[in-house]
């Protein structure tokens, strides 16, 4: 157990070395750590998807890493937001005695962030007892362009986990050879998990409806709370 | 028949039953449910049927694997929408009489997973439901309870009748919609024939500042 923590620890808090490995290893890669704020620290490693395959590659197989095993894939849903960021601006305006001053003036400027979605894979090494190492990848936007390339040539263990993440997410995995929905039926065009999904409207009796419930319930009773 | 005749004849070891009664008694205690379960109802619906609480002592040890020789199919665990066209479609091949019980609050309305994206409010909104057990799940002493309501339902049923049960009623459904799969939900969403939503107030306490409800 105490090797076990150990190791934990080491993989945990030097993604440093580990960034510093994969780049040396992985020519023209972009890595980035992701620092987690909470008290598990759990970092984590953001590739992009040109490289991901090779990254992966490299971890499963560098004799001192040996991530052999890939415990879990999951997705996150990121929709665009709007950031307000306040930026000190020299203006000039017209002063008191009619001459032109030169003021600074703060001024607060709303711009959209784009939307992503991105993949989390949790790796563990089985043969040499360390882990996780957790992977991020993002996909350029929330409509269009959500391919990323499938690990499943890397690990097997993810084939039914990217599959969950395509029906739930819409991530589009590259190269995997059997991609199609595994919880929802074929027929479904939503993806549920989505932050912007909406279920159907079958709200008819909702005995002790509150909150989000009662306002679809209201709704659908067509009367507005 | 006299009540007084019919104990005056019991007692020379004559008994007297109406075919109703017969057929009632018969048919209550041989009931034979769908062996088939969808979560962890399953669970206490296959503790149900065990030593402990043999359910052989009320006549339904036999769980057939075949619908066409079930008449009590006992819906117990959550029904995605992607399992009940098949939960349907097995009720319309078990042969009438036929009867459900939904076991748990998952089968009577989706229970904790109700607004779950791929939960089934309820499989009552596709077949009629005999027997409603709430529970989460509930102990098998709840589905023995049920079990017997149900035989205590089967026992006053009239053979004839306007009261008279759905398969001695030629104009009755024995068969009902299966839904198919939508781009979005079930193709219907439900059964209009057969569920009906329960008339509820729904409070508006909370929903404005006034706490008027």
């Amino acid at each position: 157990m105490r090797r076990w923590c150990k190791s934990l620890w080491q993989v945990r808090m030097t993604l440093e070395p580990l960034k510093a490995e994969i780049e040396a290893n992985v020519p023209g890669c972009r890595l980035e750590i992701v620092p987690n704020p909470s008290p598990s620290a759990q970092h984590s490693l953001l590739i992009d998807a040109e490289h991901a395959v090779a990254v992966a590659t490299f971890l499963r197989d560098a004799k001192n890493l040996q991530f052999d095993y890939c415990s879990n894939v999951t997705g996150i849903d990121w929709p665009s937001r709007e950031i307000t960021e306040k930026v000190k601006v020299t203006k000039t305006i017209e002063g008191p005695d009619g001459t032109p001053v030169e003021q600074e003036v703060e001024e607060v400027r709303k711009s959209q962030t784009v939307g992503h979605l991105e993949v989390v894979y949790h790796l563990y090494s089985m043969a040499l007892k360390h882990g996780p190492v957790v992977l991020r990848m993002r996909t350029e936007d929330r409509g269009e362009r959500v391919h990323l390339p499938s690990l499943i040539s890397v690990w097997r263990s993810v084939d039914f986990q990217e599959r969950e993440v395509f029906d739930l997410y819409g991530v589009v995995f590259d190269g995997h050879p059997d991609l199609r929905r595994i919880l929802m039926w074929d027929e479904f065009v939503d993806h549920p998990m989505r932050r912007d999904y909406i279920d159907p409207d079958d709200y008819e009796y909702e005995p002790t409806a509150h909150d989000e419930v009662m306002r679809r319930t209201n709704e659908h009773h067509g009367r507005t709370a | 028949m006299d009540e007084a005749l019919k104990a005056e004849l019991s007692k020379q070891g004559i008994f007297t039953v109406t075919l109703q009664e017969l057929y009632n008694w018969g048919r209550k205690n041989s009931i034979w449910p769908l062996n088939f379960g969808l979560a962890c109802c399953a669970i206490e619906m296959i503790a149900t049927t065990m030593a402990r609480y043999d359910l052989a002592r009320f006549g339904a040890e036999v769980f057939r694997p075949s619908p066409r020789q079930a008449d009590l199919m006992i819906v117990a665990g959550t029904i995605t929408k992607k399992m009940a066209p098949q939960v349907v479609r097995l009720y319309n091949q078990m042969p009438e009489p036929k009867y459900v019980i939904s076991m748990g609050a998952c089968a009577i309305s989706g229970g904790p997973f109700k607004q779950g994206y791929n939960v089934l409010k309820g499989i009552d909104r596709y077949i009629p439901v005999d027997i409603f057990i709430p529970g989460c799940p509930p102990r098998p002493e709840a589905l023995i309870d049920g079990f017997m309501a149900l035989q205590a339902k089967i026992d006053a049923q009239q053979l004839t009748g306007s009261t008279r049960p759905r398969h001695l009623n030629a104009a009755e459904p024995s068969e009902f919609i299966v839904p198919e799969f939508g781009a979005h939900d079930l193709e219907p969403p439900k059964n209009t024939t057969v569920w009906h939503a329960p008339l509820v107030q729904i409070s508006l306490a909370g929903a404005d500042d006034s706490g008027a409800a």
